[in-house]
């Protein structure tokens, strides 16, 4: 059967199964709009910004268990959508991002639209082809959608040039694929993983620590299973939250920069350290010097080798699948009848309970100004703790992750890598369209919020009932809380002035906007968003104590147990 | 440490700067590198020489091995292997300079490849320090132009890079 570039396109996109895909419509890509124009199986959703079509398909991939799509043209299309792809990178999400390109002829003459898509994206995608012949179409984007979704995943970009997507040949949609220079390892090395189990035996102090590997792999039975067999303490990165109950005790919270003293004085004192799907970030072991101070074993499973000593030695690699190598381990436990010692483990759980009581995220507040660690604490009691949270960047992101207890996988959506601000708004509509039943919150500041609120629009268009709940302070509240203790209290350009009146602003996009002031109002205001209104979007504009700090935290350059808490200041 | 990478890269359009941004992006140093197809014409053979510290090597090898157009890498550095560079240097050779221009190539096993009434061009192959013992043996002011390819390199007895 001949056909059409575009149609072949569109073709692919059924074939995997694809219901949506977010993006922009221009010149190159006229003729594969031509084609979703004159079907119904894949619904577009047109948004006001290629980033925002990036951010919504990336939220998309992360929610669920399929994989985001997004369609831009040449040109500035692409160069909008980078930030996008780059945010989707970082964070090691799968995504197929489809590209007009200028004719193949015209390419290199400086055409109008034209950009170096595949030069402008090769550092921030897995992988990018620019499809030169009509013939390679289909192939390409079976590819792109293998690439994406395997291994350690990541965006997968397809440049088309205009000309291709009119040419004609024979269709053919591969059913599988394989790469001779491309064969991702799943299976764990046996006897790293018995050097592991011995290791975890035998430990006295130990910890798991579990990052975004444990979501994106869906791992999270797994790894609840093998942490209560053990009876180990668990810490997760802001990637890796939701991937254990936080409601349960043997969670110590978030460790890092702003993670809580007692699971940062246990990473920091352990003596046998299991890291899985976690790459030992800057944000989160702190400087690394500081960190090798403690002699320890350390264990990392990760499926991407180049994770593995990158920052830290490592004792015992297991480069696999997440997933696979947890029954392994599991299953040689099982095997062994060995049990990690009682004793050490009673004592080291009596120490960890001991920071515990430090109580590292109380705050306190009066009954005048509105503690932005109370909205979210609210938020978690009205939502049951089972909403789906996106976030922006900055201290609200980390209130967020500090105070909404996620016992659930991929219901915690954020920018964790790259950490790109207005990632929350668009976030919350990709979530919405890959769970159309779900509750939806997107917690902002009113910095970030306006660094993609065109989005409002495309709410508006597809009946979007997502709460936005914007915790304005006033400031670019993350700059100037390191302004105000690393810069002599200095703040420049951090105060956001003349900022817009919110509730006219989301009445004039055809939402429901709502200001809260006093802490009397916030429980009130929540239920009137999330029952009066469920099925409208509505914008809370909480005006937040200006002078808020995030904490616990670990200065840049520190060591992990260098914190500094609420507390001591 | 010097290491050399061997490197099996599918030959399609941009492979090289994959590899040579991938370099950059992460800060790593590249001495040479040189790049072509091999017997097989949907592969390309390159080399790169490299300095740094064992941990950076690993990186850099596993940092390669990530990049989807890669099939093979290996630092040919680690076990016995052979290496070779070719250099063409054009060299005013007029006078007295002409006799032991010609000599001292004789010596480096060098061969005049294009003469003129007054100067050389000499193929020069062999390692990297051999090229440069070359450079140094001969008057600095003679030395009208120089190119080298970069080192390639290649395992010795069984140690063999193919798909």
């Amino acid at each position: 059967m001949q056909l059409t570039g575009a149609e072949i396109v569109i073709r692919c996109l059924q074939e995997e199964k694809v219901e949506h895909v977010f993006g922009y419509p221009g010149g190159s890509v006229l003729f594969i709009y031509d084609e979703l124009f004159k079907q119904d199986q894949i619904k577009h959703i047109l948004v006001r910004h290629e980033q925002a079509a990036v951010h919504a398909a990336d939220a998309y991939s992360r929610s669920s268990d399929r994989i985001g799509v997004c369609m831009v043209t040449s040109g500035p299309g692409v160069t909008n959508a980078v930030t996008g792809i780059a945010t989707a990178h970082m964070d090691s999400v799968p995504l197929v991002v489809i590209t007009g390109q200028v004719p193949t002829a015209y390419i290199g003459q400086d055409a109008f639209q034209e950009a170096d898509t595949v030069g402008i994206t090769r550092p921030c995608v897995k992988h990018n082809f620019l499809v030169k012949d009509v013939k390679d179409l289909a192939v390409t984007l079976k590819k792109a959608f293998y690439l994406a979704r395997t291994g350690r995943p990541g965006p997968v970009l397809v440049d088309v040039p205009k000309d291709i997507t009119v040419q004609r040949c024979e269709y053919h949609y591969p059913k599988s694929i394989s790469m001779r220079s491309y064969n991702p390892v799943v299976k764990g090395h046996a006897g790293q993983i018995k050097k592991a189990v011995q290791l975890l035996l035998d430990a006295r102090r130990p910890i798991i620590y579990a990052g975004g590997g444990v979501i994106l792999s869906d791992a999270a039975e797994k790894l609840t299973k093998l942490t209560r067999m053990l009876g180990f303490p668990i810490t997760q990165t802001l990637m890796g939250l939701g991937g254990y109950p936080a409601t349960d005790r043997q969670f110590l919270g978030m460790l890092g920069m702003h993670g809580t003293y007692e699971a940062n004085m246990a990473m920091q004192e352990c003596d046998v350290l299991l890291a899985i799907g976690a790459r030992f970030d800057d944000r989160v072991i702190g400087n690394p010097t500081h960190f090798a101070r403690v002699a320890r074993k350390i264990i990392h499973v990760d499926i991407d080798p180049s994770s593995i000593s990158k920052r830290v030695r490592v004792d015992v690699p297991i480069v696999g699948n997440v997933p696979d190598v947890l029954d392994e381990i599991v299953k040689q436990i099982e095997a062994s009848a060995g049990k990690p010692d009682a004793k050490h483990l009673a004592a080291w759980w009596q120490q960890i309970e001991e920071w515990r009581s430090r109580d590292c995220l109380k705050y306190k507040m009066g009954d005048a100004l509105i503690m932005p660690q109370y909205v979210v604490e609210k938020l978690y009691e009205i939502t049951g703790g089972d909403a789906f949270v996106t976030s922006d960047v900055g201290q609200h992101q980390m209130w967020a992750a500090q105070y909404y207890k996620f016992d659930k996988p991929r219901r915690w959506i954020n920018s964790g890598g790259l950490g790109t601000m207005g990632f929350g708004l668009p976030a919350a509509m990709g979530v919405r369209f890959a769970n159309p039943e779900a509750t939806v919150a997107c917690i902002t500041g009113e910095g970030s919020i306006q660094m993609n609120i065109q989005e409002l629009s495309t709410c508006r268009q597809f009946h979007l009932p997502v709460k936005i709940l914007c915790l304005n302070n006033g400031y670019l509240g993350m700059v100037r809380q390191w302004q105000q203790m690393f810069h002599g209290n200095r703040y420049a350009e951090s105060y956001v002035d003349a900022l817009p009146d919110f509730v006219k602003l989301a009445e004039a996009y055809g939402h429901v906007g709502i200001r809260v002031t006093r802490p009397a109002d916030v429980e009130p205001a929540l239920k009137e968003a999330f029952v009066k209104h469920k099925n409208e979007l509505v914008f809370l504009d909480f005006l937040t104590d200006k002078t808020a700090n995030v904490f616990p935290m670990v200065a840049a350059g520190k060591g992990l147990s260098e914190m500094i808490l609420a507390e001591e200041l | 440490m010097r290491h050399i990478i061997s490197i099996l890269i599918e030959n399609e359009a941009g492979a090289l700067s994959r590899v040579s941004g991938l370099f950059s992006a992460r800060g790593y140093n590249i001495d040479s590198l040189t790049v072509a197809p091999t017997e097989d014409p949907s592969l390309s053979r390159m080399t790169v020489v490299s300095i740094g510290s064992d941990d950076i090597i690993e990186q850099i090898t596993k940092q390669l091995n990530k990049l989807i157009d890669i099939v093979k890498v290996v630092d040919l550095s680690e076990a016995a292997h052979v290496e070779r560079e070719l250099m063409l240097v054009k060299v005013r050779a007029t006078g007295k300079d002409r006799e032991e221009m010609k000599r001292v190539a004789d010596i480096f096993r060098g061969r005049i490849i294009d003469v003129t009434e007054s100067s050389y061009v000499i193929e020069l192959t062999g390692n990297t320090s051999k090229l440069d013992s070359f450079l140094k043996a001969i008057d600095a002011s003679l030395i009208l132009e120089t190119v080298r390819t970069g080192v390639c390199g290649i395992g010795r007895g069984d140690r063999i890079l193919k798909v």
